[in-house]
């Protein structure tokens, strides 16, 4: 399959890492990658897994995408990955997969990519009236407000988040032999 | 302006509601007693699992995974293990392979039998519910015995499990899975043919292949449309290609096809763990690698080694190689995966979990138009949905 695959222009580094395929795309062809993928014979990934990005603050194009796919009659999974920037948008692939509804819906949540041609992006995961996009890193992880019962005006109300403690994040990265070079000598 | 009369009733479903299985909020639009729409507001549960892990080393994110699911602990960790060692290339032992396999099938039998005699409560049979926990906790003294904790096991560890199971447990094991087969045909007598349950399960919640694999169902809920497919089977991880066991399948998609789905694979399950303690041989538990397994108390107490390895894997923990994976495990609702990304330290850079319920949550729209009110606990019950995986 790895061979058919190379045969897609639109498709670069392509790489068989064994339990699945690995490849990058540009954002602007992603519907009729995704179309080729499904519908052609030799592939049928027709089965869409997941849809999830990574942040990465310090590279030019802030989010990494993830479309994860699985072919039953091939048996195969394949990854694809996309660049994207933060004020930029990406076409929702909900006409190719209807089950991407969700997983666009929570991208967009905790990311804030926005998804065209999306009929109904609204935040899934958090809060009603929630701010912010928590996966991002610079998000902090407890978060800008909390909410407690209040006894007096007999409602739940939001504030500010309150540390008894600071958060505390120890550093204990050292010289130590670790990974991957020390792996396998201690034995000797 | 022209006037439309609008005869739909929207009315609020949950968050708190027995039938609604957790924390789902739906918004029902009725026509009469009739389904137009629903919608599920979930979320109520998102603890921000993700980001967290994303603070924690690798073996301070296992018991996270417990607490998806937290009906089925085990699959879950499978899951976030294989996805670790894969990244970090190792294999684990073979009898590390077989115990987890037993425990993922002792799982998959825990989820089941909260699973169907809580559709069975839904739809109006109490009774299962009181006998189905009766055998649930008697397998949830397995779990305590090799974990010490009954839910939150955090026994499947990168590199292997955490210890052996303990002396003579085999033997307890072997002799309790002799007599489970008996109570299944019990709650089978119990279900199967009551007329009840029938009528509230047939030709309800229909789903079609190709239905099902257009919305991203997975496990039990694709395997009742019809369609043969087992990660256990078709990309088998452990010891799954080293036992035999057959897929069960449905005909129609409906919630009393989900239900039978489930009866069978308690049978495979049984049968399974039956193979693996014919299997099984003593050995290692784990991998031999005081980089990422923690020494042994006793050598520890003698090797000024071993207490650095100890110390370090605890506070500084193992580092992974850079790298991205995806390893998915069937646990019993579906396909369960973890996204793993490294960026070469002791913490995950990003950690995305894949929750079968999240793609069947989605379905609940399309499964209830047309159908009555009712029928929504029914369908909810078939699809068997967890909040803690759902909201993560």
């Amino acid at each position: 399959m790895l061979e058919d695959l190379k045969k897609i222009s639109d498709l670069s580094s392509i790489e068989n890492k064994k339990i699945f395929y690995q490849a990058f795309f540009k954002k602007e062809n992603i519907l009729q990658i995704l179309n080729e993928l499904k519908d052609n014979e030799l592939f049928s990934f027709d089965q869409l897994i997941d849809i999830t990005a990574i942040d990465y603050p310090s590279r030019e194009k802030r989010f990494e995408m993830i479309y994860i796919f699985l072919s039953m009659k091939k048996n195969k999974r394949i990854i694809l990955k996309t660049s994207i920037n933060e004020n930029e948008s990406i076409d929702s692939i909900i006409q190719i997969f209807k089950a991407s509804d969700w997983y666009e819906r929570e991208c967009y949540d905790l990311f804030g990519i926005k998804f065209n041609n999306h009929p109904d992006l609204r935040r899934i995961m958090t809060d009603y009236n929630f701010e912010g996009h928590p996966l991002r890193k610079d998000f902090p992880l407890t978060g800008h407000n909390e909410v407690r019962y209040d006894d007096v005006e007999k409602k739940v109300i939001y504030e500010p988040v309150k540390l008894a403690q600071e958060y505390r994040d120890f550093d204990y990265t050292s010289p130590w032999e670790g990974m991957p070079e020390g792996i396998n000598d201690h034995n000797e | 302006m022209k006037e439309i009369e609008v005869n739909t009733t929207t009315i609020n479903f949950g968050p708190q509601h027995p039938a609604a299985h957790g924390v789902l909020r739906l918004v029902v639009e009725l026509d009469g007693e009739v389904v137009e729409r629903a919608e599920p507001h979930i979320g109520l549960l998102h603890r921000g699992t993700e980001k967290l892990i994303e603070y924690k080393t690798y073996l301070q994110a296992v018991p996270y995974f417990d607490r998806l699911d937290y009906v089925s602990p085990m699959c879950q960790e499978h899951a976030f293990a294989l996805a670790t060692e894969n990244l970090l290339k190792i294999e684990v032992p073979q009898r590390a392979q077989y115990i987890r396999v037993i425990f993922a099938e002792i799982t998959r039998l825990l989820n089941h039998l909260l699973n169907i005699p809580a559709y069975a409560a839904d739809i109006g049979a109490v009774t299962p519910f009181l006998w189905c926990f009766e055998e649930r906790e008697k397998l949830l003294q397995f779990h305590e015995a090799v974990s010490g904790a009954r839910f939150h096991a955090a026994y499947f560890r990168p590199g292997g499990v955490h210890q052996d199971m303990p002396e003579g447990m085999e033997e307890k094991l072997n002799e309790h899975f002799k007599t489970l087969p008996k109570f299944i045909d019990d709650l089978e007598d119990l279900l199967t043919n009551n007329r009840i349950l029938r009528q509230r399960s047939v030709d309800i919640g229909v789903i079609s292949k190709q239905e099902a694999i257009d919305w991203g169902c997975t496990g039990p809920v694709l395997r009742s449309a019809g369609v043969a497919w087992d990660l256990r089977r078709s990309q088998p991880y452990d010891a799954y290609d080293k036992v035999d066991f057959e897929v069960p399948i449905g005909k129609k998609g409906d919630c009393f096809d989900r239900y039978l789905v489930r009866i069978e694979e308690m049978r495979q399950s049984i049968s399974i763990i039956q193979q693996c303690l014919t299997q099984i041989k003593s050995g290692e538990i784990s991998v031999i690698d005081n980089k990422i397994t923690p020494p042994k108390r006793s050598e520890m107490k003698q090797s000024m080694e071993s207490l650095i390895h100890h110390f370090k894997l605890f506070t500084e923990g193992y580092r992974v190689p850079e790298g991205q994976t995806y390893n998915a495990v069937e646990a019993p609702k579906g396909e369960f995966g973890v996204f793993l990304a490294s960026d070469g330290s002791s913490k995950p850079y990003r950690c995305k979990i894949r929750a079968p319920g999240f793609a069947h949550l989605q379905t609940l729209d399309f499964l209830s138009k047309g159908h009555l009110m009712a029928d929504i606990a029914a369908i909810l019950g078939s699809l068997d949905i967890v909040f803690g995986e759902i909201d993560r």
